[in-house]
């Protein structure tokens, strides 16, 4: 891939990150995660017996997809940290869109890392995944 | 979650890019130049949480001859225990790159725990549970995976 810039503070980048999740986006991760908890897939258990208004996304399916953002602008390697709450849940037909905003560059030794701010937000504004990362510039 | 061995395999890692709808070749073709370009196939950052796939004793996975608490035929198969802990944060500190062809073990310890008023007036108990994966060949770290869980205590006594 193409070399990283260092970014400057407060530069950011959007994405979105799903368009009307589907249910099936959920079942395929259930399957690679190994996460099949029936409150992901199963809409008889969850809405009879677990009492929600439909099946949900894990929280691991929105902060992955997260990271999609991440990595296009730091490299699959790019990463030291990534860590998150998980604020909202998230549901089928729900719209994703990631941010992230570089807080601050540093150097530590002769590797550049850049601290960020990630937040998740649905259709409605509301965050689903809120964080922090930092990344590694071309190490 | 305690895994003796959790080989990361490039049909996986494409299966679980697809899954979080990130079509980064680097994650999936091994004959790409986005996987060239960091020395092969590389999983993406939250793929260390798929060792469930390697854990025997994964209580989220149905097991031949075992009651499952989904529905079949009734809505639910059993009363389930140990559940509605629900998955408050989780953070990642990444030591190397993750590889295809790494097989990876996992040691689990506790870590901190805390508790919090919510606004109606219960107790919110979060415990920290930390994972770090090793790389079998070398014994050294890839990733510490630190996920706090959350559990609720109503504050009124129930009635049963």
């Amino acid at each position: 891939m193409a070399k990283v810039e260092i970014p400057r503070v407060g530069e950011s980048r959007t994405m979105v990150l799903f368009d009307d999740l589907t249910r099936t986006q959920i079942v395929m991760y259930a399957g690679a995660s190994g996460d099949y908890n029936p409150l992901h897939s199963d809409e008889v258990y969850t809405t009879k017996v677990a009492g929600y208004p439909s099946v949900f996304a894990h929280g691991m399916l929105s902060m992955g997809a997260t990271g999609r953002l991440l990595t296009d602008w730091f490299g699959p390697t790019g990463l030291t940290r990534f860590g998150v709450r998980f604020v909202n849940q998230v549901w089928p037909g729900d719209t994703l869109s990631a941010t992230a905003t570089v807080e601050a560059v540093r150097q530590d030794g002769d590797v550049t890392l850049v601290d960020l701010v990630v937040s998740t937000t649905n259709q409605d504004g509301k965050p689903v995944v809120s964080g922090t990362a930092t990344a590694r510039i071309n190490p | 979650m305690t895994i003796e061995r959790f080989p990361v395999e490039a049909t996986h890692t494409m299966m679980f890019a697809r899954a979080i709808g990130d079509p980064n070749p680097a994650f999936a073709d091994p004959e790409s130049p986005e996987a060239a370009a960091v020395g092969g196939v590389v999983a993406p950052p939250t793929f260390a949480m798929a060792g469930f796939q390697f854990d025997p004793d994964n209580p989220l996975r149905p097991k031949p001859g075992q009651p499952w608490f989904g529905s079949g035929r009734e809505p639910s198969g059993e009363q389930r225990e140990g559940g509605g802990v629900l998955h408050a944060e989780q953070v990642f500190e990444y030591h190397q790159p993750l590889r295809v062809g790494m097989v990876l073990t996992t040691t689990e310890r506790a870590g901190r725990t805390w508790d919090k008023q919510s606004r109606s007036g219960a107790t919110l108990h979060f415990s920290e549970t930390i994972t770090e994966f090793r790389d079998a060949g070398s014994d050294e770290l890839v990733v510490t995976a630190t996920m706090v869980g959350v559990k609720t205590e109503p504050a009124a006594e129930s009635k049963d």
